[in-house]
């Protein structure tokens, strides 16, 4: 287990050096001057000259990807060339405010979706089932920003019972964490469904009732530590995606969060700002999906032995 | 005649698939004594573990449906009990052994867990209790370190382990009846073998009895009083055992015994088979359900399901041992 651990811990080492690699090129490669994009057109080269000069935009590009490198090791992607903040204290800032947006989604669409696909699963076939599924669907296709205008509209406007923009208090988030959980909570739903659906045809759930346990005790106990793992995986990737912001819903909601940021440093060509935004979202569903893998060994001992004995 | 444990009258478990309504199992009446084993044979797909799951109360409904008939267990009509009550039966009282010993324990939960489980549904003990019982039980199922194994997880056991482990939970309540379907098909001869020592040796000891579900007329011989045949959902032939190896009546049941290969056969000798598949549900014969396959089919078998009824000594489904056989050669 700790060997494995271990293993998986180096191979996240390599990941985010290829990306930040990736990364490092794609931003090259794309069209747009930072410098032009700042001084709007009004400097003439000289100044232009003198700016990228000062930005190191002019050093060979190995030598910018090593000053990038040097300093992303020590979370340091300096400053934003627009808002002159210091790119850290700019993602720090926006992240405790999606950390808690995507915390609370997390929470609506795990509370919602999970227990819905699993009912779904036990009644299977009859209309509950399908009424479960069609929600879902609904749940996962519509829009995000056109879900979040439509719970304004009854929660803020008509009922006044909500805040609809703001990131101030916890009544603040509800709102758009309902909006940006929906989608997931469907997914949830339909994915434990299936996951529970296979689970409840195999040998040992017939042994399990053959011993005299109760239907509960079937469902909750035999058939859904099984049913986990699929799910597991996709809620890690689906609290990855929570953490790494919504743009839209950051938008309907004017909340500051990643997505915001990232928007933001994209549309000004802000290499620095770009680069740790990037850094952090791809740090991100390194971990989670570090945290699933790791997950796995807890719920399956064949993982966990296995791995053990290797 | 001994005490009867189950009597199982005139069952129809049925199943209503898309493709029509399939008679699993069709009015098959049958009973099991006291510390007796009964075998049921037959090819895969005619009703012997419907019948089994049936008597457990796990047919899925829908689209399974007990259409008819009584399950009387100790006297008691299991049919009739609450899905409660069932719980109370199920793993007390009668307790099952699955084919598949590789899928039928759950793969998350250690071997004592699952033990435990059990234990702690029907008897009244503490954690404690539970666990040093669970441990007496593997080993009284011959599991070498049993108190290793006890926190071992199934994928660290072999076939032959995990289908003791499964004995070992059937039996850890003292049930009064033990339904084996199939238990030794997914496993090695030897191990079968061994398996099959264990169940009559437990038998034995706890003076409970068996129903032992199987295709394999070999395990048959090693376990069984009485011998049950089926054939399409309903019982051909019912016989001791010696009648039965002694001299099979039923078409189906000496064909079944003619597909064992002898070892004093001659080589060029091809192994026999009973010609044709069993019917499917939506297509079966007018008249008996075996006749498209049997070599002695007269045109009485084409028209009419012959009755079970009594010769030499023992029950058989088939006209040749009626009057009407007799009738209907002459003309």
């Amino acid at each position: 287990m700790l060997s494995y651990t271990a293993k998986r811990l180096g191979q996240t080492v390599f990941v985010l050096i290829g990306i930040s690699l990736i990364t490092f090129v794609l931003l090259q490669v794309v069209p747009g001057d930072p410098v032009a994009l700042m001084l709007e057109k009004r400097a003439d080269p000289e100044t232009i000259a003198k700016i990228r000069h000062e930005l190191g935009l002019d050093l060979p590009y190995h030598i910018q990807y090593y000053n990038f490198l040097k300093g992303a090791v020590r979370l340091d992607f300096g400053t934003s060339y627009f808002t002159k903040e210091v790119v850290s204290v700019a993602l720090i800032r926006s992240f405790k405010v999606t950390v808690k947006l995507a915390c609370m989604a997390f929470v609506f669409a795990a509370a919602i979706g999970i227990p819905c696909g699993i009912f779904s699963a036990v009644k299977r076939g009859k209309r509950i089932d399908s009424v479960v599924m069609v929600l879902s669907i609904i749940g996962v296709s519509a829009p995000a920003f056109w879900f979040a205008i439509i719970l304004q509209i009854i929660f803020g406007l008509k009922l006044d019972i909500l805040p609809i923009s703001g990131f101030d208090g916890v009544s603040c988030y509800i709102l758009p964490s309902v909006a940006l959980g929906a989608r997931y909570a469907g997914s949830m739903a339909r994915i434990t469904r299936t996951s529970m659906l296979e689970v409840m045809g195999q040998d040992y759930i017939r042994t399990a009732k053959a011993k005299g346990a109760s239907r509960w005790s079937v469902i909750m106990k035999h058939a859904l530590k099984n049913a986990m793992i699929p799910i597991v995986t996709l809620i890690g990737t689906d609290f990855g995606y929570m953490l790494t912001g919504s743009m839209l819903i950051e938008k309907v909601f004017s909340i500051p969060g990643i997505g915001k940021l990232a928007v933001d440093a994209m549309s000004n060509r802000d290499l620095p700002l770009l680069e740790g935004t990037v850094m952090y979202i791809a740090f991100v569903f390194v971990i989670v999906n570090l945290i699933v893998d790791l997950s796995y060994a807890f719920l399956d001992p064949r993982i966990r032995y296995g791995k053990g004995a290797a | 005649m001994g005490e009867k444990l189950l009597e199982v009258q005139g069952l129809k478990t049925w199943f209503h698939t898309d493709a029509g309504l399939s008679k699993a199992v069709n009015d098959v009446s049958f009973f099991v004594e006291k510390g007796k084993t009964l075998g049921i044979v037959g090819e895969s797909g005619c009703g012997k573990s419907i019948t089994s799951l049936s008597i457990m109360g796990l047919v899925q409904t829908p689209p399974g449906e007990i259409a008819g008939g009584k399950i009387l267990f100790e006297g008691e009509d299991l049919l009739e009990k609450t899905e409660e009550e069932m719980r109370s039966i199920r793993g007390k009282k009668i307790a099952m052994i699955f084919q598949e010993p590789m899928t039928s324990l759950n793969p998350v939960f250690t071997i004592g867990q699952q033990l435990i489980e059990t234990l702690m549904l029907h008897e009244n003990l503490t954690k404690q209790q539970a666990r040093e019982k669970g441990i007496e039980m593997l080993k009284l199922v011959k599991i070498p370190l049993a108190e290793k194994r006890f926190d071992e997880y199934p994928h660290q056991l072999s076939g032959g382990m995990r289908q003791r482990v499964m004995i070992a939970m059937a039996l850890c309540c003292s049930p009064k009846l033990l339904i084996c379907d199939e238990p030794t098909t997914a496993l090695d001869v030897t191990i079968q073998a061994q398996i099959l020592e264990l169940i009559n040796e437990l038998k034995e000891q706890t003076g409970t009895s068996v129903m032992m579900i199987t295709h394999d007329l070999g395990v048959i011989a090693e376990v069984a009083d009485d011998v049950m045949v089926m054939y399409a959902g309903k019982v051909v032939e019912h016989a001791t055992c010696d009648q039965i190896f002694e001299k099979p009546m039923h078409p189906y049941t000496y064909g079944l015994m003619n597909c064992i290969p002898k070892l004093d056969d001659d080589d060029t000798k091809e192994l026999s088979v009973i010609e044709g598949m069993v019917p499917s549900f939506d297509d079966m014969p007018k008249g008996c359900a075996f006749c498209p396959r049997c070599p002695e089919a007269m045109d009485i078998c084409r028209e009419k399901m012959p009755k079970l009824s009594e010769a030499e000594g023992r029950m058989v489904r088939c006209f040749k041992y009626t009057e009407e056989w007799e009738e209907s050669s002459h003309e």
